[in-house]
């Protein structure tokens, strides 16, 4: 599949934005954050520009971004439309639990529910998000049961890290915050390497053969294509990365996206106060790179069924 | 709603290919692409029209293939694709605006281009590779199975039928309802073992396509003993065709 920029950024800073909002909520609700107005700016406005700038980005992936509002009409049956109203509900919670946490220092009581809603409806909309690429069927890579982990536990392991940096900026950092990015990192790790082993041994989903059903004679080759340019069919979903290529990027992803944080997070949690913080920013900067190289290959590496046809791998 | 029919519509419109008699001469992906560019469902927008790297929206698509062992075993099938109007279509599902539906009353699948916010999720949803992107207009495209047509009452009878099926030189193309077990389309079907394409993927779509029948077995060689043994001599064209008009 055709790795669209606008997409990888949407699914990335809204992902890494929702999950910074699900911590920062459920923190402010336990009492690890202190209710002050300068942390309370940062902490619900650095999740909300995130998810802002993803969301105007996946808008450009539109053929007719004027129409966008029609996307929410359809809940029913599409995934889509379920991402497009929980992101936009997600802002209402947002807007009142920030309006208690600026203002009024204040994110008990009603502003406590608030704060739940805005992690529940968080955790909602990356679900959706996952869920678009998982139902989709002609697809293998997609449609299995990594995905919806993987999605979640990036966007919570990317905001756990933003969450770091920003409690070490506004000096409310503790031990457990850098604790929580580990556990977090090694859980997405885990489920990463889980998919792709999972797709590596994954076998061709159709052959020729089925598709076009003249299996049932003898063995098939595309022999003339019905043109000689490539057409929408070929280019959306013809990508073809070089195994080896994947290799390498696999390979900077597991540095960039992994086990650089681990090391940088070491440093936060041990090392001296100057360089923690610097430990902080280059851990945010190089998963930033990692799960942008990440969602890349999602895409990259993902066939669809429809190429069968044009005799190449689906 | 994108939700599909609940209840299976009274007729059931959609085609049948016949991979014995296709010829591969594009027909009816040109004739398809000339009515429905001037239709209500036009233009279908090139892009680079008459220079290098075109891009052009077509509902219809003839794809050729060889089947069996490389060499003299080897036969070539003509196969041409378009929209199969599934009775479990995902493009429908998975649109967020409600542009994509499947009509209640008779199964076809269509786009409203005035919602279409021409996100492609659609055609993503598709294994079929059948829609295809309008990037001049930004809204997806597809085989109407030409629903401007079929029902104009304008036009005669005989021409109620989608363009390709009307210019099929071969007759490789028919159209029908698949409803009724009795139509044209089921009966060959029946009789043929019409197949789904990617039957296992369960879209479960409307239109069949008829297998080539099986191949007769090698020259006649019986029949005719002279013309073939003159006609095994690579050196004799011009006696060749004299033996040839004089063995009628």
């Amino acid at each position: 599949m055709d790795p669209a920029y606008s997409i990888i950024v949407f699914t990335t800073a809204s992902g890494a934005g929702y999950g910074l909002l699900v911590l920062v909520s459920l923190l402010a609700i336990s009492g690890a954050l202190p209710p002050t107005t300068g942390l309370g700016l940062a902490a619900i406005g650095a999740p909300a520009a995130l998810i802002a700038a993803g969301l105007s980005s996946s808008a450009l992936h539109l053929g007719r971004p004027e129409r966008a509002l029609g996307a929410f009409s359809q809940w029913r049956s599409s995934w889509l439309a379920r991402e497009g109203v929980a992101a936009v509900a997600t802002f209402a919670p947002l807007g009142v639990f920030g309006i208690g946490w600026v203002f009024f220092n204040d994110v008990g009581g009603f502003f406590a529910g608030m704060a739940a809603a805005c992690a529940l409806l968080a955790l909602l909309t990356i679900s959706c998000t996952a869920m678009i690429y998982a139902s989709l069927k002609p697809i293998q890579q997609w449609r299995n049961g990594f995905v919806l982990p993987a999605y979640l536990a990036l966007g919570l392991y990317t905001g756990s890290l933003l969450l770091v940096l920003l409690t070490r900026m506004f000096g409310v950092y503790r031990p457990a915050f850098a604790l929580l990015a580990v556990v977090l990192l090694g859980l997405a790790w885990a489920i990463k390497w889980g998919y792709w082993r999972h797709i590596d041994a994954a076998p061709t989903q159709i052959s020729l053969g089925a598709a076009t059903g003249l299996g049932r004679l003898a063995e098939v080759r595309l022999l003339e294509s019905p043109h000689t340019e490539a057409n929408f069919i070929m280019r959306e979903m013809g990508y073809e990365i070089a195994r080896a290529h994947a290799r390498k990027l696999r390979a900077i992803a597991h540095v960039a996206l992994f086990l650089a944080p681990l090391a940088l997070l070491g440093i936060v949690a041990a090392g001296p106060p100057i360089l923690a913080q610097l430990a902080a920013l280059a851990a945010v900067l190089s998963a930033a790179l990692g799960v942008a190289v990440e969602r890349w290959l999602f895409f990259a590496e993902a066939r669809h069924v429809s190429m069968v046809f044009y005799d190449r791998a689906g | 709603m994108t939700d599909l029919p609940v209840a299976p519509s009274p007729t059931r419109l959609g085609l049948v290919v016949d991979l014995d008699t296709c010829v591969g001469c594009h027909a009816c992906a040109t004739s398809c692409k000339e009515w429905n560019t001037g239709g209500h469902w036009g233009p279908l927008t090139d892009v680079n029209a008459y220079q290098a790297e075109q891009r052009g929206v077509w509902f219809n698509r003839v794809f050729t293939y060889e089947v069996g062992r490389r060499g003299e075993e080897a036969r070539t099938v003509h196969f041409p694709k378009a929209c199969l109007h599934c009775e479990n279509p995902q493009c429908v599902a998975v649109c967020p605006t409600g542009a994509s539906y499947k009509r209640a009353a008779d199964g076809i699948v269509l786009v409203d281009m005035d919602r279409c916010i021409g996100c492609k999720l659609c055609a993503w949803a598709c294994p079929y590779g059948a829609r295809e992107f309008d990037e001049d207009q930004g809204v997806m495209k597809k085989c109407t199975l030409c629903v401007d047509r079929i029902y104009d009452d304008n036009l005669e009878p005989a021409d109620r039928v989608p363009v390709c099926v009307l210019t099929c030189p071969t007759k490789a193309r028919h159209f029908g309802d698949f409803n009724d077990p009795e139509s044209h389309v089921s009966r060959l079907v029946r009789e043929r073992g019409g197949f789904d394409l990617a039957s296992e993927l369960g879209y479960r779509p409307t239109s069949k396509y008829l297998p080539s029948r099986p191949r007769r077995s090698a020259p006649q060689e019986s029949s005719q003993p002279e013309a073939s043994r003159t006609a095994s001599d690579p050196a004799s064209g011009l006696l060749r065709w004299v033996d040839r008009a004089l063995s009628r």
